[in-house]
């Protein structure tokens, strides 16, 4: 286990490191200028152009200029946006509303999927193992743009069931219905993963030991199959976590829920770049410590990983 | 799939004179596949709409007045008008070109780049391998979307610029990475097959090896994920463009559409449930016929 750990961190490392590069590299790269990029059209003055040049450390080499982005990501400090807030407080004010957002898609989309998983795996080939199947192709076809807007209309807007827009105040209830369009991403996948993995355990020589045993088949199912079939389910959540950032992108941005995703579609309408670097810069951080946490949960889970 | 031929013998009827290939094996299932007809019938529509917009609506997409601003569909125009006073129906149908160029072009791009590192990193193995691989790990540590954010707005080539090259590039350099792993696994499951032994002690190369006896058995999954991830770039692409990174300017495009119904969506809501309503399709089209093509070749996933 140790062995593993250790060569999980050293890719890990190469990986954050190679991909915060190659997003320092596609934004700031080949600018002409970036100081007359800043002040537009004005003539910029030399003394300002050496004080610029001078903080932002532009006459240095390409090498070096990452190593200042990298401490300073490291360090908390993202600097500001175009307008002048500071990007770190900004993230500080708009993360607990995504992480609420988000925790409500996952604990749905996985209630949902595990439950409707089972069920189908259960009656395989049955007119609702069918039906769950064609439901969720149905889900897959639906890109976040189109649901989002739709739901909006329909569910908010026609019938009037949940708040069209959750600007004011963020409650359980206002951020239901975005919470149940950012889940119809990532419940399909789950949903057939489940039903795969639960079908293959349900042939496993231990669940005939345990219907053997006499236990009731609920039992057998919801606890003996289950436990094992979560297994591969739980490698999708690192996966799931890039849908999801993507999903809150659109989503905030349809509700109006001032969280992360929100003000990064602020930052890329407004071209502003730095917010847009230090939002995705931070994300893709929290993506891969996220992915090498599920890595580790996963390999603690099924012991046969390791010894890969 | 291990040994097709022998299953495909056993399955041909008496008189039909040679075995079946994997591929006509495939075909001999999809045929009587229902889905695979109503997918390809409906792929078939949206190619037809791309190519020749004007079959579908002789109306012009740019052709707007004010005075029919929000108007219900009347005349000529299926679907009413939408804030700009512009023939929805027409709009949507001339869309559908660039959402189709898009998806295919991006597709092809990841395509190749994937059949490479796949092919590269699966037939040398060791030191070769390692390296590809890091590199793929390093490209799917961004997040696509977010990744395809930041790189379309660095792309594209300021005013007067569509975004259809600058799209396509970030698509296609994003989204590879599950065709390389993909081709990856079947190469490293081909190589060590009994004929590419043989047909490496009848001398032949590294080349011929790859692309004459390792490729064409194990290409089947790395088309079937090509087939999904063409409707997801389409997909992406309408996103990208809801969020103004994607198609700009003069372009039409189902999710610029989206975007700019959306806010009008009490209004009318015909703006913003057509365009939604051809996406959909499009996208499930494409992921029904890769479920099909899958199935097809692959039938242990049944």
């Amino acid at each position: 286990m140790f062995r593993y750990i250790v060569r999980r961190l050293l890719q890990m490392i190469l990986t954050f490191f190679g991909a915060t590069f190659v997003v320092f590299a596609l934004m700031f790269a080949n600018q002409d200028d970036p100081i007359q990029a800043l002040a537009g059209e004005k003539p910029v003055s030399a003394s300002l152009r050496a004080a610029l040049t001078e903080r932002y450390h532009l006459d240095e080499g390409f090498l070096s200029q990452y190593w200042y982005y990298m401490s300073n990501l490291l360090t908390g400090d993202l600097g500001v946006t175009l307008t002048g807030r500071d990007i770190s407080a900004l993230l500080a004010e708009a993360w607990p509303r995504t992480l609420q957002l988000s925790l409500m898609a996952i604990v749905l989309a996985a209630v949902l999927a595990v439950t409707a998983g089972v069920w189908s795996a259960i009656r395989r080939g049955g007119a609702l193992d069918n039906g769950i199947l064609a439901f969720t192709l149905l889900l897959l076809a639906m890109p976040i743009v189109v649901l989002a807007p739709v739901a909006q209309l329909v569910f908010g807007m026609e019938l009037g069931w949940f708040p069209a827009t959750a600007s004011r105040e963020i409650s359980f209830y206002t951020l239901m219905l975005p919470a149940i369009v950012l889940a119809t991403t990532v419940v399909a996948t789950q949903l057939r993963v489940t039903r795969t993995s639960v079908v293959e355990n349900l042939r496993a020589d231990y669940v005939r030991t345990a219907r053997a045993k006499g236990l009731t088949p609920r039992r057998v199912t919801w606890v003996h199959v289950l436990r094992n079939s979560l297994i591969p389910v739980i490698t999708l959540i690192g996966v799931d976590l890039g849908t999801l950032m993507s999903g809150a992108l659109v989503t905030e941005e349809v509700f109006n829920i001032p969280g992360v995703g929100f003000n990064l579609a602020r930052g890329i309408r407004n071209e502003d770049g730095p917010l847009v670097v230090g939002f995705v810069s931070i994300l893709v951080i929290v993506f891969l410590v996220v992915n090498l946490i599920v890595d580790l949960l996963y390999a603690a889970l099924d012991p046969r990983i390791r010894y890969e | 799939m291990s040994d097709p031929n022998l299953i495909a013998m056993a399955e041909a009827p008496a008189g039909s004179g040679r075995p079946r290939s994997l591929a006509g094996d495939a075909w001999h299932d999809l045929r009587r596949n229902k889905i695979f007809w109503a997918s390809s019938v409906l792929v078939l529509v949206v190619l037809l709409m791309a190519l020749a917009p004007s079959l579908f609506t002789s109306a012009d997409p740019a052709a707007c007045a004010l005075s029919n601003k929000h108007k219900g569909p009347a005349g000529g125009a299926l679907f009413g008008y939408d804030f700009q006073g512009c023939d929805v129906f027409a709009r949507t149908v001339h869309g559908t070109r660039n959402s189709i160029e898009v998806g295919f072009l991006s597709t092809l791009l990841a395509g190749v780049i994937g059949l490479c590192f796949g092919l590269a990193a699966g037939y040398y193995g060791g030191a070769v391998d390692a390296v590809l691989s890091r590199g793929i790990d390093i490209v799917l540590g961004i997040p696509f979307l977010l990744g395809a954010v930041v790189f379309s707005g660095r792309l594209s080539a300021g005013e007067g610029d569509d975004g259809v090259t600058a799209v396509t590039l970030t698509l296609g350099l994003l989204a590879w990475t599950s065709a390389a792993r993909v081709m990856r696994s079947s190469v490293v499951s081909a190589k060590s097959q009994d004929y590419v032994a043989a047909a490496r002690m009848l001398g032949a190369g590294p080349l011929r090896l790859m692309f004459r006896h390792i490729l064409p058995n194990s290409i089947a999954p790395f088309i079937v994920v090509l087939t999904l991830m063409l409707g997801a770039n389409i997909a992406a692409e309408a996103t990208l463009s809801y969020l103004g990174v994607g198609l700009k300017g003069e372009a039409i495009s189902w999710g610029v559409q989206i975007a700019d119904a959306q806010g009008q969506a009490r209004v009318a809501a015909g703006p913003l449930v057509w365009p939604s309503v051809f996406l959909a399709a499009t996208v499930l089209a494409f992921i029904m016929l890769g479920d099909a093509v899958r199935d097809a070749f692959d039938p242990k996933l049944r």
